[in-house]
């Protein structure tokens, strides 16, 4: 069966110029429960890579420079 | 299509604790407390620093059995007529016993329990009858100090495997588990003499309102991983058909009213703004009334505080804000919500199970032994009712401490290879395909499908045509394709949540009558029917492959209820708005 892909707004928000994550950081992805956010290796910047969010906060509040910012899914705002 | 190397790595370790949240990490320490010579290892599908249902804390203890406020043999009288007399009252009162000794524990390891001028703890009062609620403002640091804990005791972390399924050797004894490593598609096996599955509700059940897979009550990393596990590995679960539905905020997935609000003068009230419900303390029957409300003339139903004084309302919104369902605020800020100004729109969640909340669990005795040897189960899986995040602990405790006995005696079972095989065969199969039908259509479908056929009010041809539903998602199981590893995680969960979907239609069809309220309302025999149906359903795994139901006693209680007491928990409906 073939597959579409299908774009979706993603809750999780990482300011790109904040995130040292090109410096070797990995905390946010370390923290998620559900394991969605990744490293854009080419950015040096995390972002969410998969639309599984709980809101549940590790990511933003352990993030040691505050690039992160967790929104309300957009389905539930 | 991903390739991935399995390469038959065997693991080897005394005690498995599967999963490292609340229970888990106070099982591992606990067991080496007890026996610093085993090999302890918490295997966490995520990362045990921020897992589980108190990944951001908790705002406070909903059952705590403190000297002066309560004593354990009214503990076990509450929760028994909470439960509809439907309890194993010696593991209830295992529980209550070991209550105040875990508060204290708990605050010697740095945990921030509210006290008075004194320094006695601020217990305040929810339940029916007794009190038992100990307010924890500043419960965020929870997982930090169990951290702490695992690391002092030497035990060893495991983060991002999850467990597929157990091993048991050829006596039916815990033998070990099937790994998967849901970043590379790894797979493992690890051997263990003993396993405590500590692996929390099935959170993933029941679809939200709001359509959005994850938006659910539990941490949607708990989807039911333990309840399918223990069932393929022919354990009793219990009272599968008491599901667990909480009242929640509508659209957002965080508890608020009893527990905080309701010690400082909220309350959940109709569209008039009036009372309707005694007590708010959760339970089957005061979710039947608050439905009732929601679906009647004077709904839907609200969390009333806009009566509240102005300072009232900050130390709500501050503990409310910043404890176990923290994005809170921003949800209210969207909507222009301020608890001063007007009462919150509230409803109820999706269905799940849970033991923490209800009574639905894998089958435990006051040991936290399941059927299976070796096989131990605590937290929101072990089916000890209402035991929360307190309860989480004490079972953690015991079952480390009994694992740890059992292993002085137990040697290590013998796992076939042949059993390895087939089972990673199954695990990776949807990553060995080119395309198909992803992780995401299949667990929508089949929780959708929950929804429409096995939420309460419970309506036997529903069950039997969502069972015809469920048999036909599990035919197209062979098409399930995951494009990477992190998919592959998706398609064993949805697996689990298939097994636990198929269990709760069984085992709510079987128990003829109406229990517990809402969780077990059976519209085609509405009433309680105690000459026929005062006994536990338990669930196992039938020969055929499908789920089998049987009835259990009830044991001989311990704590004898008084005849006036045993209706506390009936009469909740405010007289003035039947």
């Amino acid at each position: 069966m073939p597959l579409a892909k299908i774009s979706m707004s993603v809750p999780v928000v990482v300011n790109a110029e904040a995130c040292i994550a090109g410096k070797g950081c990995t905390v946010c992805v370390d923290v998620c429960p559900l394991d969605v956010l990744a490293i854009d290796k080419a950015l040096g910047a995390a972002y969410m890579k998969y639309d599984e969010c709980w809101y549940c906060l590790p990511c933003e509040a352990d993030c040691p420079t505050n690039a992160i910012t967790v929104n309300i899914p957009y389905l539930l705002r | 299509m991903t390739h991935t190397t399995s390469d038959n790595q065997i693991l080897e370790t005394d005690i498995l604790v599967i999963g490292g949240g609340t229970a888990g990490p106070m099982a591992a320490v606990r067991a080496r407390q007890k026996n610093p010579d085993l090999r302890v290892t918490v295997l966490e599908k995520a990362n045990v620093k921020r897992s589980g249902a108190i990944s951001m804390g908790m705002d406070g203890l909903n059952n705590a059995v403190i000297p002066g406020h309560a004593t354990p043999e009214q503990y076990v009288k509450e929760i028994t007529i909470a439960n509809d007399g439907i309890v194993n009252q010696k593991t209830v009162m295992a529980y209550a016993q070991r209550s105040f000794d875990m508060i204290n524990l708990l605050d010697e390891w740095g945990v921030k329990f509210e006290k008075d001028e004194t320094g006695d703890y601020n217990v305040k009062k929810v339940h029916h009858m007794g009190t038992y609620v100990l307010p924890m403002p500043e419960g965020h640091h929870m997982k930090k100090i169990l951290y702490r804990q695992l690391r002092r005791h030497r035990v060893q972390v495991v983060n991002r495997y999850m467990a597929t399924r157990l091993y048991t050797d050829k006596d039916g004894r815990i033998a070990g588990a099937s790994l998967l490593n849901p970043r590379t598609a790894e797979v493992a096996t690890i051997k263990a003499k003993a396993v405590i599955l500590c692996t929390g509700a099935a959170g993933r059940l029941g679809l939200p309102s709001s359509g959005y897979l994850f938006g659910t009550y539990e941490n949607p990393t708990n989807a039911g991983d333990g309840y399918s596990m223990a069932y393929h590995a022919g354990a009793e679960l219990s009272g599968i058909e008491c599901y667990q539905i909480n009242p929640l905020i509508k659209d957002y997935n965080g508890p608020a009213c009893a527990y905080v609000t309701g010690p400082m003068g909220g309350y959940t009230a109709n569209a008039h703004g009036n009372r309707f419900i005694e007590c708010d303390y959760w339970s089957g029957q005061m979710m039947l009334e608050f439905y009732r409300e929601l679906e009647g003339g004077k709904g839907p139903v609200f969390l009333k505080l806009d009566h509240l004084a102005e300072e009232t309302v900050r130390e709500i919104e501050t503990i409310l804000h910043s404890n176990e369902r923290p994005s809170r605020g921003r949800f209210h800020q969207h909507r222009n919500t301020n608890y001063r100004e007007k009462m919150v729109e509230m409803h109820i969640s999706e269905i799940g199970l849970c033991s923490g909340h209800s009574a639905s669990g894998v089958w435990i005795d006051e040991n936290a032994r399941t059927t299976v040897p070796g096989l131990y189960a605590a937290g929101d899986l072990g089916s000890v009712p209402h035991n929360y995040m307190l309860g989480a602990f004490v079972y953690g405790a015991i079952a480390g401490e009994d694992a740890s006995d059992y292993c002085s005696d137990a040697g290590f079972g013998e796992i076939s290879s042949e059993d390895i095989g087939t089972e990673q065969q199954r695990i990776l199969a949807p990553l060995h395909r080119t395309d198909g039908i992803s992780p995401y259509q299949m667990e929508y479908k089949i929780r959708r499908m929950v929804n429409d056929y096995l939420q309460p009010p419970k309506v036997p041809k529903k069950m039997e045509i969502g069972l015809e539903r469920f048999r036909e998602i599990r035919e197209d199981l062979p098409l399930l394709y995951a494009q990477d590893p992190h998919e592959l995680m998706r398609a064993n969960e949805l697996q689990f949540i298939l097994d636990c979907a198929e269990m709760a239609a069984h085992a709510s069809l079987y128990r003829k009558e109406s229990r517990w309220g809402l969780y077990h309302y059976r519209v085609d025999y509405p009433e309680t029917n105690n000459d026929e149906w005062f006994c536990h359903v338990q669930t196992v795994k039938g020969a055929g492959g499908d789920p089998e139901c049987f009835k259990r006693e009830v044991e001989p209680y311990i704590v004898e209820l008084d005849d006036e007491e045993k209706d506390a928990y009936r009469k909740l409906r405010v007289a003035s708005t039947n």
